[in-house]
């Protein structure tokens, strides 16, 4: 929306000749830029658009025979950091003898030390130091040619920057794009220069490798090949890679990406350039973690419970369709059907979940919500949050981040559970001054990159914490405010209440941001037990009636459904016979246990999972389904942006979940009425968003004696890097995980040693202690699920009192 | 001439009565080649109960090279794979590790970090043009003359890495085992190694391989 009804702004510009030919650019436009635009690529290492510039590698030399004053330069001049003047004249290497032989010089002196090992480096083919060599250096060395044969320089090779980034030291140009990208874009210079002259090289300090969660970027930057990484390393040459572009399924950012594959499999991925949402980078998690695709727990094939031996057996598609449509029909008239699809899943196949759902099951209760929950989220979600979007909807993007005045984060660490909004966040408060307030109970690694000012609050005390925004004026919450919701604060009651109030007494506007790239999809395909696809409510009549005309059915249920929670303890008690569960980890869910005791309970179940999980164990009918490399999709993310992305590997017999749910609900006599993703997009399209009337928000008040209680409440969220169930399968990304700590106040660590056990009501963890020194009193943090079988289950749900004591050191 | 207009049809009419030369000496002069050549020496060669040597540089079978100390040449760079025209060659590559493996053996195959952990040419879409010869930057992939390159099936014309890989000659030792000629892969490439080891005669063919780089 900003981009668009913004009028543009008046830019000054500067005419500059280069090569002969007049441009006009942008003042303050860099020369090496500006001869871009007539078409003249100058060659370069150093220079990245989006760090700042260095001229560290020299290669840019361009002549200046008048820098717009009426004299010219007597020597070439870096055109990486020479910006454009008035009257300016530049003659690159197309038109200048001058800068032609700068540039081969500095290229033969590039190469002085570089080796020649081409053939082993898995840069070479895509290499620009190859390539710029072909093209602007010289044939011949002169350093070569002498008697000796020109001994090079060598290093030990590799060494480890990180347990995943490699160094080959020798290969290095020193042209500093990987130590500018760590200090300037996610804020963490653990790389340096270090030495001097010929040694000079790319270090770190002792015992402080380069564990950002943003690494990964650094090789893909890397104009050598200095930079590699460890589980890419001689995999394969570029020349061999097959290219698609696609969308990363780790989180609700929705950062554009580039799937490289070689004869079916996925060897690496890397950042796509995409300036509206993730510019260049993503996060390690996106570029490494793709291995659970192929881990060995996959499951291939179709598997029903045997009657007889009550073990699961393979079984035929059809067949399975057939046991899976029968065994939910008698579930169906035995006391209905739940329906979890978890949180994982593109938009398409939520939607067939949802439809599935209403159509075929006759029931409203689907949620998506694989995680704990509130009626007050669905409440904010259905009135607030569904249907708004970047096409002028009203919806919050990545641009309006970056031009806010003020951004509040509630419930959300940015840097473990949004990374790609966290580097946004960081571009906006370094580069436009953007005041970043975060409701959290300690200032995180993270929230201290982003320049973040603590509002502190224990967990529960978001409400509080939001309403008291208002009021203090020097926070500067207004109208150019914008208010960042994480999932979490569906744990904090009344919180999602005091925001929309906030939002609706200052007018700062409101960003919901899920962890999961389904979550989003799934509420606008309508997997909230009362919302139908495109935010129809489905209290209202007329949207029930809109939504059984697009799908050809007489009329859709109208009793209320039940949340994912409602429909566990249904399930538990004997209410609900049958239950259809997507890719949901009963660790994630708000009561492990209680997930568990509805499984077993359950007469029927069916799991659509990708690989053998707990769920699958119990379930009467395991549907193996596609991940998100083997099918055609799109996420929706926390901006409510479409990020449609294509099949990336054909595999025969690897079955997206809407074509699974197809062939059940064929069985079961009521056709979806799509088998493919193109006819569940065209439906998308036909079915439209509501045009009708938003439901109102209840608002629930924060509980009044909230904060009261013996112990400590425990805060925590899921680190980027931990034992999630996608992050499977490589040992070095995993090596990158920060460690499991509790977190506390100086005043409670002093009463303990170095480890602390923190004893909730689902059991007890020993963890080393770390001190936050501005951590809110009476609150302990533990991460999410980096330890055992996750918080959730082993200790305590998030916001409940937990008691420490001392470790056994 | 007069009964032209019945004998016009036979062309042959039109130049009179054949000559003696052309009634006669004509029709065997066609045999003059297979005549003279039922006397000279018979260039039919009794493949393949008599095998000929081919010539010299004939492009036959590819060979991988192996160091003097048996190590292979190949570092898995796929620039062979990439030079092909046929895309008959298929190279995956892998990092060689010095340390121990559970029964106390090297992991090194190559000498350097690098080396072809799987190596394939496909015979039945190869057209031995050599291209893939010139790209091999370590010499490791020759040609040899052998040329009975036929069989009944696909998958036997898929030649793998253990076809392919020149024989051990005396004084070598099969892969995988540490570097026995020096310290790092810069003395094998530039020979600096001293005599290769144990028995040096054998080994010399292999070696002077190296030598033309």
């Amino acid at each position: 929306m900003s981009t668009t009804d913004k009028t543009p702004e008046k830019v000054d510009t500067v005419s500059v000749t280069i090569d002969g030919i007049q441009v006009d650019v942008p003042k303050d436009t860099l020369v090496i830029r500006a001869a871009e635009q007539i078409g003249v690529q100058i060659p370069r290492f150093c220079d990245h658009p989006l760090l700042k510039p260095a001229g560290a590698c020299r290669q840019c030399l361009v002549d200046v025979p008048d820098a717009g004053n009426g004299r010219g330069f007597p020597k070439p001049q870096a055109s990486c950091t020479l910006p454009v003047a008035e009257g300016m004249v530049v003659n690159t290497q197309a038109t200048s003898e001058v800068a032609d032989k700068a540039q081969q010089g500095v290229m033969e002196f590039l190469l002085i030390n570089h080796p020649l090992d081409c053939p082993v480096c898995d840069k070479g083919g895509e290499c620009p130091l190859q390539n710029q060599a072909m093209s602007n250096g010289r044939g011949e060395s002169r350093f070569v040619s002498s008697g000796t044969g020109g001994t090079k320089r060598t290093f030990p090779k590799p060494i480890n920057l990180s347990p995943q980034v490699l160094l080959d030291r020798e290969r290095c140009i020193v042209c500093q794009r990987c130590t500018r990208f760590a200090a300037e874009v996610p804020g963490d210079p653990f790389i340096a220069l270090v030495e001097r002259g010929a040694q000079q090289q790319i270090g770190i300090a002792e015992n402080a490798p380069f564990l950002s969660y943003f690494a990964g970027n650094t090789i893909q930057i890397c104009p050598v090949g200095a930079l590699t990484s460890e589980s890419y390393r001689f995999r394969s040459r570029p020349f061999d890679l097959v290219s698609t572009p696609s969308v990363a399924e780790h989180d609700a950012c929705g950062a554009s990406i580039r799937v490289d594959h070689r004869r079916g499999r996925v060897m690496r991925r890397l950042s796509g350039d995409d300036p509206a949402v993730n510019e260049e980078w993503i996060t390690d998690k996106d570029r490494f973690a793709f291995t659970y695709a192929t881990a060995d727990d996959r499951l291939r094939y179709p598997q029903v419970r045997d009657a007889e031996t009550g073990d699961l057996r393979p079984a035929s598609w059809p067949e399975a369709f057939a046991v899976a449509a029968r065994g939910l029909a008698a579930a169906r008239d035995a006391g209905g059907v739940g329906v979890l699809p978890g949180g994982r899943l593109t938009a398409e196949d939520a939607y067939a979940y949802g439809k599935l759902a209403r159509v075929a099951l006759g029931t409203n209760d689907v949620d998506f919500r694989a995680r704990p929950l509130s009626v007050e989220e669905a409440d904010f979600l259905a009135a607030h949050v569904v249907g708004t979007g970047v096409d002028g909807s009203g919806g919050v993007t990545y641009a309006d981040l970056e031009t806010a005045q003020t951004v509040v984060l509630a419930g959300l660490e940015p840097e473990d559970e949004a990374g790609t909004i966290f580097l946004r966040l960081r571009k906006a408060s370094l580069q436009h001054g953007t005041r970043v307030l975060a409701l959290a109970p300690f200032t995180s690694r993270g929230l201290r990159k982003v320049g973040a000012t603590l509002v502190p609050t224990a967990p529960g005390q978001e409400a509080a914490s939001l309403a008291a925004l208002v009021e203090q004026a020097a926070h500067g919450v207004d109208k150019n405010a914008i208010v960042l919701l994480g999932e979490r604060l569906a744990t904090s009651p009344g919180a999602l209440s005091a925001a929309a109030d906030l939002a609706a007494r200052t007018g700062a506007r409101l960003a919901w941001v899920p962890r999961r790239a389904g979550d989003r999809g799934a509420l606008d395909a309508g997997c909230l037990p009362g919302l139908l696809p495109g935010g129809r409510p489905v209290s209202d009549p007329a949207a029930r009636v809109d939504a059984a005309t697009t799908w050809g059915v007489d009329s859709l249920p109208d009793a209320p459904g039940r949340d994912a929670d409602a429909i566990v303890a249904a399930a538990a008690a004997g209410d609900l016979a049958g239950l259809v569960v997507g890719g949901v980890d009963p660790d994630d869910t708000a009561d492990p246990a209680a997930f568990r005791a509805a499984l077993d309970a359950a007469s029927f179940v069916v799991s659509l999972e990708l690989r053998a999980t707990d769920v699958t164990a119990v379930a009467d009918v395991v549907l193996p389904v596609a991940p998100a490399v083997e099918k055609a999709g799109m996420y929706v993310t926390w901006d409510g942006r479409v990020r449609a992305f294509p099949e990336v590997l054909a595999v025969p017999g690897s079955l997206p979940d809407l074509r699974v749910l197809a062939g059940i609900a064929e069985e079961l006599g009521a056709p979806l009425g799509f088998r493919s993703v193109d006819e569940v997009r065209a439906e998308l399209g036909e079915m439209g968003p509501w045009d009708g009337d938003a439901p109102v928000m209840t608002p629930v008040a924060a509980p009044a004696d909230a904060g009261a209680g013996d112990g400590l409440v425990l805060a925590s969220w899921k680190q980027m890097l931990d034992d999630g169930a996608m992050q499977v399968g490589d040992k070095h990304l995993a090596a990158t995980a920060r460690p499991a700590v509790a977190k506390v106040a100086p005043a409670v660590a002093a009463a303990f040693g170095s480890t602390v056990t923190v004893t909730g009501d689902r059991g007890s963890l020993t963890v080393p202690l770390e001190v936050a020194d501005d951590m809110v009193d009476g609150v302990v943090w533990l991460p999410g699920r980096s330890t055992g079988s996750g918080l959730l289950a082993d200790v305590a749900s998030p916001g409940s009192r937990v008691t420490i004591s001392g470790g056994d050191d | 001439m007069a009964d032209d207009s019945i004998r016009a049809p036979k062309p042959e009419s039109q130049d009179g009565p054949k000559t003696f030369k052309e009634q006669f000496v004509d029709p065997v002069a066609g045999f003059g080649v297979t005549f003279r050549t039922m006397f000279r020496k018979v260039v039919t060669e009794q493949y393949p109960f008599d095998k000929q040597p081919t010539a010299p540089r004939f492009h036959g079978r590819h060979q991988l090279n192996r160091w003097p100390d048996g190590l292979e040449k190949c570092v898995g760079c796929e620039l062979c794979a990439w030079a092909c025209p046929a895309d008959a060659i298929y190279v995956e590559g892998a990092s060689n590790d010095d340390t121990p493996d559970a029964d106390g053996n090297s992991q090194r195959f190559s000498p350097g970090e690098r080396y072809g952990r799987v190596y394939q040419i496909n015979y039945l879409r190869c057209i031995l043009c050599g291209l893939c010869i010139e790209a091999c930057p370590t010499r490791a992939l020759t040609m040899t003359n052998e040329y009975e390159l036929a069989d009944d099936n696909r998958a036997d014309l898929i030649y793998e890495k253990s076809d392919l890989l020149a024989p051990l000659l005396p004084g070598m030792e099969q892969p995988p085992h540490p570097m026995r000629l020096g310290e790092d892969e810069g003395d094998y490439y530039r020979n600096s190694y001293a005599a290769p080891a144990p028995s040096a005669a054998p080994a010399a063919a292999t070696a002077e391989e190296g030598h033309d780089r």
